[in-house]
């Protein structure tokens, strides 16, 4: 499989605080692959710099093969990579259906078509009986639901989760794994999700990377991960459920 | 000697005044967040208590200015406790369309009351001038400057060595620290404003020894206000006070060497380079 | 919009229509003031309802369509609608410039509202002292005495002008639902909502806050237009004096912002009450009421029922809830 994402060298810093040193890997086309490390790892720096919310210092990223460092977060958007936010946030003041199609025009000028493919993903979601429900009235496992609706919605090749587990009981935790897998499994869906709740990262990742102190120390498959000395002396000490 | 320095002299006391008022602003803006759309209708507000205790006890405004600072403060405290603390948490344009709200109703509160016309007060020293070498100063406008410096000196020393003073300084830096530091941020709050108040209550006692007052003077200066401390800088104190200075200084040179209508075109066209290319003003730190 | 919004619309679209044949001057012109107001207020709901950006300087966009329209007029005898379109092109340019500058340097919230003071400000001083539209004395227009109704020249009874700002307010509420459906009305409530989260769904959101302001800036100034002919006398003070903003943004406030009818019922009510206040005033000599109604119903608004009168209107009266 050839790497949708691929990040080369990239180095980051924050008034003269090194905040992410020299990270390379790549995620491959179709695979859901984890990125996790302690808090202050740099983990949300490394997730910004994809998105476009800050640019890198150094180093290359490349998406489908293009240099995307530094494009700003609509563009990077339209280019196929979607993002959701640690604290969801939802357009409180809309309904359900109507932050979904805000994310369906991206990919569908008309109302109608956005209408038709926004009730979709919120099916695929679980929220078809919210669509009518204001946004500002649900609840955390549902707003999450609704944060990953509306970045699906825009059609993306490339899903960045951020977090997307916090808060969530284990029964949601493992519906979403449920769902989250069905979708890279049936359309193709690219996932890079960073998360904290390794229920949710070993279940669902097929690759991990682990960052600590802004450095890539670890990866590879979650077994391999969870055995290795170094990321659990730094991270996996306790348990890791 | 030039012509424009005199005008450029008086620009400055003037401009002294102006950055009394500015303070006042800074405190509120830059301390409580509350954008204050009423200050200069507050300030008009003080300027009419002047002439009416010169008018029922024939006090002097430089008497009057510490009273009047006193009820300002007075009113802004209630303001900010009793109204404006419960806009902290919502949506930022409300608490300003409130503040608009209140600006209208001081105004044509005031235009019931003293109606349209003109007014002012009446001083033994209104014509009086003093010669210093070859600068020709008028006694109120030295009297109005000099009050304006006592009271931002005053308030210099407050916010150094009082812990309340303090504290209100810190939180121009960091409006998180007041809560974490276990103020009673309603209290607190409100006091700020209070503050701020007593600062528009002083200038405007001091301004009227320079203009005559009419209902519809606060707007002008409430929008002066906001560009003296944009341009100083928000959070500064030192920067209201220098685009104070500034701004007077640029009104004198404008009224000399071009025509008294236009002083306020360059204020403006400085505000909106100001908010453009340098937001955090002259002497204010990068929001 | 739910059945029983579409027969009170129905319903109030024709009382609008027939009104002229049945009430007196005095009402008729009222009903003018009222029908700016809506008109004005809706103008200005696009830009800060829908799209959440906070303008105080409306009235340089209205000044900026009277003087166009009324100048060419005075000196080259323009066609009035040419002017008017005129009027509404440099509006829109004037409101292109400011946003473009503001969004690229990132100006936002309370310093993006007293940037637009300051250039309404800068040119109402500006148009002060320019003597080819009358400075600070005023711009008048010749008032030829025209039999009937002339329509391509704008010159007739206050009737024609009731009809004429009766389409436009009707104009403008059919552009305001028609954009609220497609995808830049969805866009625009998501940068209200949350710019930040709107652009990570990719929407360029630089791009559709200018064309909000453009737009809410072009429109307004078609008004002004238009009324230029209706008062043939512009003075600069008054025209751009930022209180002609705060009257502007008071009825869609009053009203309910980011709602469809929110405008047009603020406008209703502060024209009436205000009319009120003002008759009472001059009964009892008292000056300024009209004024301490506005700022009071400002006050009062914020206060208990921020969403507006609409939004707690159709609530009571079992209309159905419209979009926030």
């Amino acid at each position: 499989m050839s790497a949708l994402l691929e990040l080369d060298g990239v180095d980051k810093r924050f008034r003269g605080l090194l905040a992410v040193d020299g990270v390379s890997f790549s995620v491959p086309q179709g695979a859901i692959v984890g990125l996790i490390g302690p808090n202050g790892a740099g983990k949300t720096t490394i997730f910004n710099l994809i998105a476009g919310v800050f640019r890198p210092d150094r180093g290359r990223i490349l998406f489908e093969g293009r240099d995307i460092a530094g494009l700003r977060p609509h563009v990077l958007c339209r280019a196929g990579i979607a993002r959701t936010f640690q604290i969801a946030r939802p357009f409180g003041a809309l309904s359900t259906l109507e932050n979904a199609m805000v994310g369906a025009f991206r990919a569908n000028a008309g109302t109608e078509a956005a209408e038709k493919h926004a009730r979709a993903v919120l099916e695929r979601l679980g929220l078809a009986d919210k669509a009518h429900a204001p946004a500002h009235g649900l609840t955390l496992p549902e707003r999450r639901r609704l944060e990953v609706a509306r970045a699906l919605a825009t059609e993306p090749k490339l899903l960045l989760l951020d977090e997307a587990m916090a808060g969530l009981r284990p029964i949601e935790i493992d519906a979403m794994v449920g769902t989250l897998s069905a979708l890279a499994r049936e359309s193709g869906l690219t996932i890079l999700l960073t998360e904290h709740v390794m229920r949710a990262v070993m279940a669902l990742s097929h690759h991990i990377v682990v960052v600590h102190h802004g450095q890539k120390i670890c990866e590879g498959t979650p077994e391999h991960v969870a055995a290795d000395q170094r990321v659990i002396e730094c991270y996996l000490g306790r348990s890791a459920a | 000697m030039p012509g424009w320095v005199n005008f450029v002299v008086a620009g400055l006391l003037t401009g002294a005044v102006y950055g009394l008022m500015a303070l006042g602003l800074s405190v509120i803006f830059g301390v409580v967040r509350v954008v204050n759309f009423a200050h200069g209708e507050m300030m008009v507000l003080a300027m009419y208590g002047v002439i009416l205790l010169q008018h029922w006890l024939g006090l002097d405004p430089l008497v009057s200015a510490p009273v009047v600072a006193m009820a300002l403060f007075a009113l802004g405290y209630a303001l900010q406790r009793g109204l404006l603390n419960r806009f902290i948490a919502r949506p930022e344009h409300q608490q300003f369309l409130l503040m608009l709200g209140i600006a209208g109703l001081l105004t044509s509160s005031m235009l019931m009351v003293f109606g349209p016309d003109t007014a002012s007060v009446e001083t033994s020293y209104a014509l009086d001038s003093y010669e210093v070498g070859p600068l020709i100063l008028d006694k109120v406008r030295v009297f109005a400057a000099s009050g304006a410096v006592l009271s931002m000196a005053l308030l210099w020393a407050f916010f150094r060595m009082s812990r309340t003073g303090k504290a209100i300084r810190a939180c121009a830096d960091n409006p998180t620290g007041a809560a974490v530091a276990g103020l009673d941020v309603g209290r607190f709050y409100a006091t700020a404003f209070g503050i701020g108040a007593a600062c528009v209550g002083a200038s405007g006692t001091f301004l009227l020894l320079l203009v005559d007052v009419q209902p519809y003077l606060g707007a002008s200066y409430t929008l002066l206000s906001f560009i003296i401390v944009i341009i100083g800088g928000l959070g500064s104190m030192p920067g209201a006070l220098l685009g104070g200075l500034l701004v007077g200084v640029s009104e004198g040179l404008s009224a000399y060497f071009v025509s008294p209508s236009l002083k306020s075109l360059f204020s403006y066209g400085l505000l909106i380079l100001v908010l453009l290319v340098r937001p955090q003003g002259l002497l204010g730190r990068r929001a | 919009m739910s059945g029983r919004q579409g027969v009170a619309l129905a319903l109030t679209g024709g009382l609008l229509v027939a009104a002229p044949l049945f009430v007196g001057d005095y009402v008729l012109s009222v009903l003018i003031v009222f029908l700016l107001a809506a008109y004005l207020g809706q103008c200005w709901n696009i830009m800060m309802g829908f799209a959440g950006q906070l303008s105080l300087g409306h009235a340089l966009y209205y000044g900026l369509g009277a003087y166009t329209a009324a100048a060419l007029f005075v000196h080259f005898d323009t066609l009035s609608w040419f002017g008017i379109v005129a009027g509404a092109a440099l509006a829109a340019l004037a409101a292109g410039v400011i946003g473009a500058l503001s969004f690229q340097f990132a100006v936002t919230g309370v310093y993006f509202a007293l940037l637009t003071i300051a250039f309404d400000e800068f040119t109402r001083i500006l148009f002060d002292h320019f003597d080819w539209v009358g400075g600070t004395a005023g711009l008048f227009l010749h008032v030829a005495q025209v039999k009937g109704t002339d329509l391509l020249h704008l010159r007739g009874s206050p009737t024609m002008f009731y009809y004429v700002l009766l389409a436009l307010s009707a104009g403008v509420l059919w552009l305001s639902r028609a954009l609220l459906r497609r995808r830049i009305g969805f866009y625009w409530l998501a940068i209200r909502e949350d710019e930040p989260a709107a652009a990570a769904l990719g929407i360029d959101t630089f791009w559709m806050k200018l064309v909000a302001v453009t737009l809410s800036g072009a429109l307004t100034a078609l008004a002004g237009g238009v009324m230029a002919f209706y008062d043939n006398n512009l003075y600069p003070d008054t025209i751009f004096a930022t209180s002609s903003s705060v009257e502007i943004i008071t009825a869609p406030i009053i009203g309910g912002m980011g709602t469809l009818f929110g405008p047009i019922v603020g406008a209703f009510l502060l024209t009436t009450m205000g009319e009120a206040m003002t008759d009472f005033g001059a009964a009892w000599g008292v000056p300024g009421l009209k004024q301490w109604l506005y700022g009071g119903a400002l006050v009062a608004i914020v206060l208990l029922q921020p969403a507006g009168v609409w939004p707690w209107l159709c609530d009571r009266l079992g209309l159905g809830a419209e979009r926030r």
